[in-house]
């Protein structure tokens, strides 16, 4: 397990990442492990996240080691595309039993590794480590070297069990793995100097052919996509690209940088999601190359597609804008989804009543506000009861979001789209915009809404009255006990992590007349996990400082 | 009579079986305002929630203690602790059920110990109730973890009769295998009530994942069996149990109550269905409602139109213990051939199959076994070897992600098995081939005798069936 801790260690130090820059050096090193609350967490772990970053590697054999419930539960659950071999999609697991957990499971693992190469040759084999063997001591990272020796091809280790933190921990540990055992090991018949790799884009339901056009069209080349519809020996020799493009998620941004400092590939985050997005990565893909030596000229046909393309896109949203125009979306999402799906939907004529910011960074934060005005309605994290009510008091006309809280608008019967990563359409680059708004035309214009809003004979009053009532008599009851009303709003958490509410924060601030993020941090820990939390804290300094509660001349 | 073989292999390849925690999660969800809670770290929920999410398409209870790796290796009273406190805080559930997973049965954890300093520390929580089962995830399948939690259930709300009780001739109560779908569940509801009975279901998955609209946001399950229905479960005149894995939950409700059970092993096809509809005509002392014989009549016409279309029919079903015994020995009665058989776990009922053998495998298994079936069935995830044999899929059993109505399928009953004949006869004439002049050439060989080269290139143009 030391391995696994100096790795994350490692991860966690990572000069990239925004939210690290932010951090004091202390708290750098504390990193990410978001230790979640139980009986309230929900979300995917390491191994989750690890398997998702790599399985869109298309031709490799990916091997469980754990019990069945890691693979069995889980197969087969993403769409991720691929244009040609399909053995990603096969399950392979361990599937350890009692005796294994007692007498240890390195020789399964290896009979498993050796009967995946005797049926299927694959090019390489991924083995992922997940909690129980992890904590019965199987050495994966032995078990693989021997096997890479004995047959002759490589066996990689993932060491991501899934106990050592969430979703996007795991993504990290993962593009770990493929820097220390994958990229630079091969290399490619011949580079161009239109070469690039593409980071942190998974090619679900094909979004990544969206652009790939475009690109061929410019006579650019993706050397490796990491790892949407690639194959094993691609991420093998991507260390010969001549720049990067981090997509618009920052689960690989370790992989980037480390390719930066290690081959001299310089990156820039972007994204496929907008019509003035897609553009805007285009020209930034463009000028890196340029950067590195490809002719000028690339950019005046750069400018020239997206000119075209642009036109072109317009022109097959104009039709929609009509119908479109004036209609209120709730969004539903975190990270950077928040800004780059707001931009796409106000370019279609839509207009935005409310996007959540859960896992959103503080620049991710000001980006909305430049795009929907300082107003910006931003929601931290909901109750399915309170997402109601914002469906109903901001009147939204269609709701946007992963699938988890698709049954909150659709048992409300409001109209629904599915923009995570469970989704069947593809959003990406301009013709995804098309398709988007196709698509939520085809929702909002929908017959069935009329029908199911209706009550039935019966019925005196609706459901939707109902719960109406019942969310005005909390209120009701709320407003006519000061009381009760004071201690429901201390009780609110604003730190998830650390479990601390208003009241405990406001009364540190005032009794310890803490004035930073940081002294809040080291006297009720709120703050100190994901860091979500901090802006929230931030606003209620100042407002501490503006009612007194903090004397000003220590609020400088 | 099978046999029972295990697969020899290491490595287990496009898994059939699920695992035993998210069958114990399930259970749980059948009862009411109940919150689900495994014992583990939090991705062990997190594809559990997934899975059941794709497959009823409905909001789905389920928690975790969110075990991190410290916490592991600490032991988990702290974790067990925190998430009873707070999911009683947030959800206000009248039940929580809790599962262990691999890593703290890994660990060691004293769950059962750990509950107790729960209750002494926190009295305000007496109110609600707290179950635990033991699923460790490297032993047994979904079906086990099913079986368990009922069976805790029981032991846990149904209070033990001492002495003589007073029992009401009309309850029935009615224990189902995980392999009845909510639709099921009504089916043998309104069987029951035919014939005045009153039927008390746990787990009644009916209510809870029948795909509904609620009356208002709830974090808990919505409808289920509740606690008062279990606590009366003792006074009922007789116990209906559904599917062998079954036993354990009715002979702990009969050794604490008294209350005797009659166990059906399956309830799909002519036979099993006519011997439920005796046993209850004979405990309700009433006839067999009109409702039902015409339901027989209908059944019995559906299994004449269709023997045509399933006589001499090969069929590669993969599916746990019970379902693949309730399907496979329907299949048999209907004139088609088991191909092949493919199970997860240990149970009796699979060596009352019409097969040689039967192996406890995976869908690789099934895929080698199944070549040249006429049909495969088996879950959702059976769609890739469906694909690559070109053999049809009937999606069976949990999970069913890439169809719709997966709640409402129906396999139990008259009307259940009229269902499965015309759904499945269906696929077969579905497939019916148009004959061509080539359809019946069987070789190379055949084209050489007919003539010369020229000819002979001729044909070879012609598409081969």
């Amino acid at each position: 397990m030391s391995a696994v801790s100096a790795k994350i260690q490692d991860v966690f130090n990572e000069p990239g990442c925004d939210k690290n820059k932010g951090k004091s050096e202390k708290e750098r090193k504390k990193g990410c492990t978001k230790q979640l609350a139980p009986g309230a967490a929900a979300g995917g772990c390491a191994f989750d996240g690890a398997k998702i970053a790599l399985q869109p590697i298309t031709d490799v054999a990916h091997l469980v080691h754990g019990p069945i419930a890691c693979e069995g539960n889980s197969w087969d659950n993403r769409g991720a595309k691929t244009s040609g071999s399909s053995l990603y999609r096969t399950g392979f697991t361990t599937d350890i039993s009692e005796t294994d957990v007692v007498f240890g499971g390195e020789k399964r693992l290896y009979k498993s590794i050796k009967e995946i190469i005797d049926k299927y040759n694959p090019p390489a084999v991924f083995v992922y480590q997940t909690c129980v063997p992890a904590m019965i001591g199987d050495d994966i990272d032995a078990v693989c070297k021997a096997a890479s020796k004995k047959f002759d091809k490589p066996v990689i280790p993932v060491n991501s069990p899934g106990f050592v933190g969430p979703k996007n921990l795991g993504n990290k540990l993962a593009g770990e793995a493929i820097l220390d055992h994958v990229i630079g090991t091969e290399e490619p018949e011949y580079t161009t100097p239109y070469d690039i790799n593409i980071i942190g884009e998974y090619n679900l339901a094909g979004e990544l052919w969206q652009v790939k056009p475009l690109l061929d069209e410019l006579g650019i080349r993706i050397l490796a996509c990491i790892s949407g519809d690639a194959k094993y020996k691609e991420v093998a020799y991507s260390h010969r690209a001549k720049a990067s493009m981090m997509v618009c998620s920052k689960a690989m941004i370790n992989v980037a940088r480390k390719m930066e400092e290690r081959y001299d590939i310089p990156f820039f985050e972007g994204s496929f999601y907008g019509i003035g997005d897609m553009s805007d990565s285009l020209r930034e893909i463009a000028r890196l190359l340029i950067e590195r030596g490809a002719p000028a000229e690339l950019m005046d046909r750069t400018n020239a597609v997206i000119e075209r393309e642009e036109a072109r896109a317009w022109e097959r949203i104009a039709p929609y804008r009509d119908r479109l125009l004036g209609k209120k979306v709730l969004l539903i999402t975190g990270g950077v989804k928040s800004w780059s799906v707001v931009a796409a939907l106000q370019e279609a004529g839509l207009e935005l009543v409310g996007t959540s910011v859960k896992k959103s960074t503080k620049e991710d934060k000001e980006r909305i506000k430049e795009l929907m005005g300082q107003d910006a309605h931003m929601i931290d994290d909901m109750t399915p009861r309170e997402m109601f009510k914002m469906l109903r008091d901001a009147q939204a006309d269609i709701m946007l979001s992963g699938g988890r809280s698709q049954f909150i608008a659709l048992k409300a019967k409001m109209p629904w789209l599915d923009i995570n990563q469970e989704r069947h359409h593809a959003y990406a680059g301009y013709e995804g915009m098309v398709e988007l708004v196709q698509e939520i035309d085809k929702a909002l214009y929908n017959p069935v809404w009329e029908q199911v809003r209706r009550p039935p004979p019966w019925q005196e009053k609706t459901w939707e009255e109902r719960a109406n009532e019942a969310i005005a008599a909390e209120a009701a009851a709320l407003a006519a006990d000061p009381v009760m009303a004071e201690a429901a709003r201390r009780e609110k958490r604003v730190c998830k992590c650390h479990n601390v509410n208003v009241g405990a924060l406001e009364d540190a601030i005032r009794d310890g007349k803490l004035t930073s993020v940081e002294a809040v941090g080291a006297a009720t820990h709120a703050g100190t996990g994901c860091g979500g939390c901090q802006g929230t804290i931030e606003t209620m300094l100042d407002a501490a400082n503006a009612s007194g509660a903090v004397p000003a001349s220590l609020a400088a | 009579m099978a046999k029972v073989e295990v697969t020899k292999k290491a490595c287990a390849v496009n898994p059939l079986k699920m695992s035993q925690p998210i069958g114990g999660a399930l259970a749980f969800m059948g009862v009411q305002g109940c919150m689900p809670l495994l014992h583990g770290s939090q991705g062990c929920t997190s594809f559990g929630l997934v899975l059941f999410v794709r497959h009823f398409k409905e909001a789905i209870p389920l928690q975790t203690t969110a075990m991190s790796e410290v916490a592991t290796v600490l032991g988990g009273l702290e974790n067990v602790e925190e998430a009873i406190v707070n999911i009683a805080k947030r959800a206000k559930p009248e039940v929580i059920g809790i599962c262990s997973t691999g890593v703290t049965e890994t660990k060691g954890d004293d769950v059962d110990g750990y509950i107790q300093l729960v209750r002494q520390r926190h009295p305000e929580l007496d109110h609600m109730g707290i179950v635990y089962v033991s699923t460790p995830d490297f032993k047994d399948a979904f079906q086990d973890g099913w079986e368990k939690a009922v069976a805790k259930l029981i032991e846990v709300f149904v209070p033990k009769n001492d002495g003589p009780v007073q029992r009401a001739p009309q309850r029935v109560n009615v224990l189902p295998g995980c392999h009845l779908t909510p639709g099921d569940i009504d089916e043998l509801r309104d069987i029951i009530e035919a014939f005045g009975l009153e039927p008390a279901f746990l787990p009644d998955l009916s209510g809870s994942l029948d795909g509904h609209l609620p009356e208002d946001f709830t974090p808990t399950t919505l409808g289920g069996t509740s606690r008062e229905t279990m606590a009366a479960m003792g006074s009922a005149a007789w116990t209906i149990a559904v599917g062998e894995q079954m036993r354990l939950a009715a002979t702990t409700l009969e050794k604490r109550t008294g209350v005797p059970f009659v166990l059906f092993d399956r309830l799909t096809g002519l036979a099993p269905n006519d011997e439920l509809m005796g046993f209850l005509a004979r405990i309700s002392g009433r006839p067999v409602p009109t409702k039902l014989k015409r339901q027989r009549g209908q059944l019995v016409d559906a299994m004449l139109d269709g023997h045509f279309h399933f006589g001499g029919k090969n069929i590669a079903v993969g599916a746990e213990p019970d379902l693949l015994y309730a399907i496979g020995s329907w299949l048999t009665e209907m004139g088609a051939h088991l191909q092949a058989a493919v199970t997860t776990t240990h149970s009796p009922v699979l060596e009352k199959l019409a097969i040689d053998e039967v192996l406890i495998g995976d869908l690789e298994d099934l895929e080698i076994r199944g070549k040249g079936a006429d049909l495969l069935m088996t879950h959702s995830h059976g769609r890739q070897a469906s694909e690559r044999l070109g053999v049809p899929l009937f999606r069976l059993g949990l999970p069913n992600f890439d169809r719709l109505g997966a709640g409402h399928e129906l396999t139990v009953g008259y009307r259940g098995t009229r269902t499965l004949i015309f759904t499945v006869g269906n696929m077969f004439i579905a497939q019916t081939h148009e004959p061509n002049p080539d359809t019946w050439r069987q070789s190379e060989e055949d084209v050489h005798h007919f003539g010369g080269e020229a000819e002979r290139e001729l044909v070879q143009l012609a598409p081969v069936a």
